[in-house]
């Protein structure tokens, strides 16, 4: 039998029943204009074989060199059991169960993931996950702008110190439902929000403020100022924050007086591997207040007729197939592999293991930082408040020394000018816990001999 | 056949209406149909207290165990009051839906647009055209 159900044949009947010609008529009354053009730079189909073939390469040119590449994504040891265990049968599904009352075993292990998130994050509820932080972010700020019952806004205030790629996702997805964000602004000196700023919104109505900790440059802002000022004018908090660094850093519950009041984030450095950019899987959590417009699926423990416990999707009359086009999402379905992955991850490192692991992610970017700044000619820039990522000034131009470092089997960083997020000469480096001394001999011997190498090439030029 | 007090107005999307007796206030809440139509109610979301609604607002949801329903305004005015009772107690939506299940007060803004509700006759059509 083909696993395609449908012959040329029973396509043909159907459209003979229902009177027209080809498939394509049943789309006429989309106008031509919205119409998808042919897409003419996806390519053809390849066969199993060439498509392993062309893949296999293609890792090659990820593999070998020494990472120090963070910006959202971060390379972490994976104990090999979380893995062996994700992929045993029971557990090896992408998707939410559909019968959900008869998956008891995997409705178990959300409920788990939600009770960790929230204990990471101090905050009364977790979803079932999102697809990613940046989509996380988006479904957050939907999910402020219906929730600020006070305000009338749909703005919404972001420090621009908040990952760039999650600004711009964010504004795909909220840009046509009349939702504008706002720039706070930012301190070149300390890379984060500058307090000063504050004063300029003041008297505007915006739904919520959007702070990510430890910022995009790896700073760390003061969100206790940042969150009691946005509650003071009536705006909802929103943390973006790192899994890692929440087993050192304030959760967002404790920030400021009240606390922030939505916390999103990206799972991937919960035992999910770098993989070329995914697939990884977003966290939301909330205050228990702003519970029903809460995204996606929540799984909650309950007893059955015997009284014996269960688990079971709830409060589902937030969700498309109760509440229509007023859900408060599309998303009606998570992450399951990577959130088991995740689940996993946390178990077998404990509350203990993950504040190791964020403290000697910690102490090796501060032995780093310390080795550069000895340097002549590099700088680390900010105000030295950081968890695991910072900023380096270079002499030379960011992309060259980058690309050198490359040759040297050394991902050195990123260059933020790539992101419109600072001078052509600054890098934007991470170290993690995997690092040891000799890694980080040879970055600092690959980032002197890079800028030398470039500046010799530059004088030839000259 | 449920309760359909005489005295009250109605909406056919099953909100009732009491006039007060200043003539300016009116107090509303879902009918005894509503309630048992939705099944045991598990959560309301009311409105804010000084929201300006014009009739036909979105003013709410109730929630029950198995759908969710948007509540509208029936008239145009602003929220005086809304019953606070219903936040640690929504089943009283289902046991007392006339008087301790009420939703909230408005202070109306044009009097006139009380002749657009529906009376209890009206509204015992509506719900017995539903039934069939």
């Amino acid at each position: 039998m083909p696993f395609i159900p449908h012959t040329d044949q029973d396509i043909q009947k159907m459209l003979d029943v229902i009177g027209v010609d080809s498939i394509d008529q049943l789309f006429d009354e989309i106008p031509s204009h919205l119409r998808a053009k042919v897409l003419d730079k996806v390519p053809n189909g390849l066969s199993e074989m060439e498509m392993m073939r062309r893949l296999s390469e293609r890792s090659q040119q990820d593999a070998g060199a020494l990472c120090f590449i963070g910006a959202g994504a971060y390379e972490h040891h994976i104990p090999a059991a979380v893995w062996d265990v994700a992929t045993r049968g029971e557990f090896m599904t992408a998707y939410t169960p559909y019968q959900a009352e008869a998956s008891q075993g995997t409705l178990q292990l959300i409920y788990e993931y939600q009770s960790m998130m929230c204990q990471l994050t101090g905050l009364d509820v977790s979803n079932a996950s999102l697809y990613d932080g940046a989509s996380g972010l988006a479904e957050a700020t939907l999910m402020a702008i219906r929730a600020n019952r006070k305000s009338k806004s749909r703005k919404v205030l972001v420090a621009s110190s908040v990952h760039p790629l999650y600004q711009k996702t964010v504004t795909s997805i909220v840009t046509n439902q009349g939702i504008h964000l706002e720039n706070l602004a930012l301190d070149d000196e300390a890379l984060s929000v500058d307090s000063e700023a504050l004063s300029a919104h003041e008297g505007q109505d915006y739904a919520a403020l959007v702070i990510q900790q430890p910022n995009f440059y790896g700073s760390l802002e003061d969100v206790n100022i940042l969150t009691d000022w946005a509650h003071q004018h009536g705006m909802l908090v929103i943390a973006v924050v790192n899994p890692t660094a929440l087993a050192l850093l304030s959760p967002p519950s404790e920030w400021g007086t009240e606390g922030a009041d939505i916390a999103v984030g990206d799972g991937q450095p919960l035992g999910l591997p770098l993989a070329s950019g995914g697939p990884y899987f977003g966290f939301i959590c909330c205050k228990n207040k702003l519970v029903r417009q809460m995204p996606g699926r929540i799984i909650g423990r309950t007893v059955d007729l015997d009284g014996k416990e269960g688990f079971t999707l709830t409060l589902q009359a937030r969700e498309q197939h109760i509440r229509r086009s007023k859900a408060t999402s599309n998303i009606c379905t998570n992450q399951g592999l990577a959130v088991t992955a995740a689940t996993i991850y946390l178990t077998l490192v404990g509350y203990e293991g993950l504040s190791r692991v964020a403290q000697a992610c910690h102490e090796n970017a501060s032995k780093l930082a310390g080795k550069i700044n000895a340097l002549d000619g590099f700088k680390v820039l900010g105000s030295g408040l950081f968890f695991h990522e910072f900023v380096i000034e270079v002499p030379g131009t960011a992309e060259a020394v980058l690309a050198e470092m490359a040759n040297n089997n050394v991902l050195g960083g990123i260059d933020l000018s790539c992101f419109d997020k600072g001078a052509p000469n600054r890098i934007l480096a991470c170290v993690t816990e995997v690092k040891t001394e000799r890694d980080l001999e040879a970055y600092v011997q690959s980032i002197v001999h890079a800028a030398q190498a470039d500046a010799v090439h530059n004088k030839g030029a000259a | 056949m449920s309760n359909i007090p005489g005295e009250l107005k109605y909406l056919s999307s099953h909100e009732w209406v009491r006039v007060e007796s200043d003539g300016v206030t009116v107090t509303v809440g879902v009918t005894d149909h509503a309630q048992e139509l939705l099944g045991d109610v598990v959560f309301v979301e009311l409105p804010e207290v000084d929201a300006d609604l014009a009739a036909g607002d979105e003013a709410g949801v109730v929630e029950s165990v198995k759908a969710a329903s948007d509540i509208f305004s029936p008239i145009g005015g602003v929220v005086i009051a809304i019953n606070e009772d219903l936040e640690d107690s929504p089943e009283l939506v289902n046991s007392d839906p006339y008087d301790d299940g009420w939703f909230f007060k408005l202070k109306i803004s044009d009097a006139d647009e009380l002749a657009a509700l529906l009376d209890a006759e009206a509204y015992t059509d509506i719900c017995e055209a539903e039934d069939h």
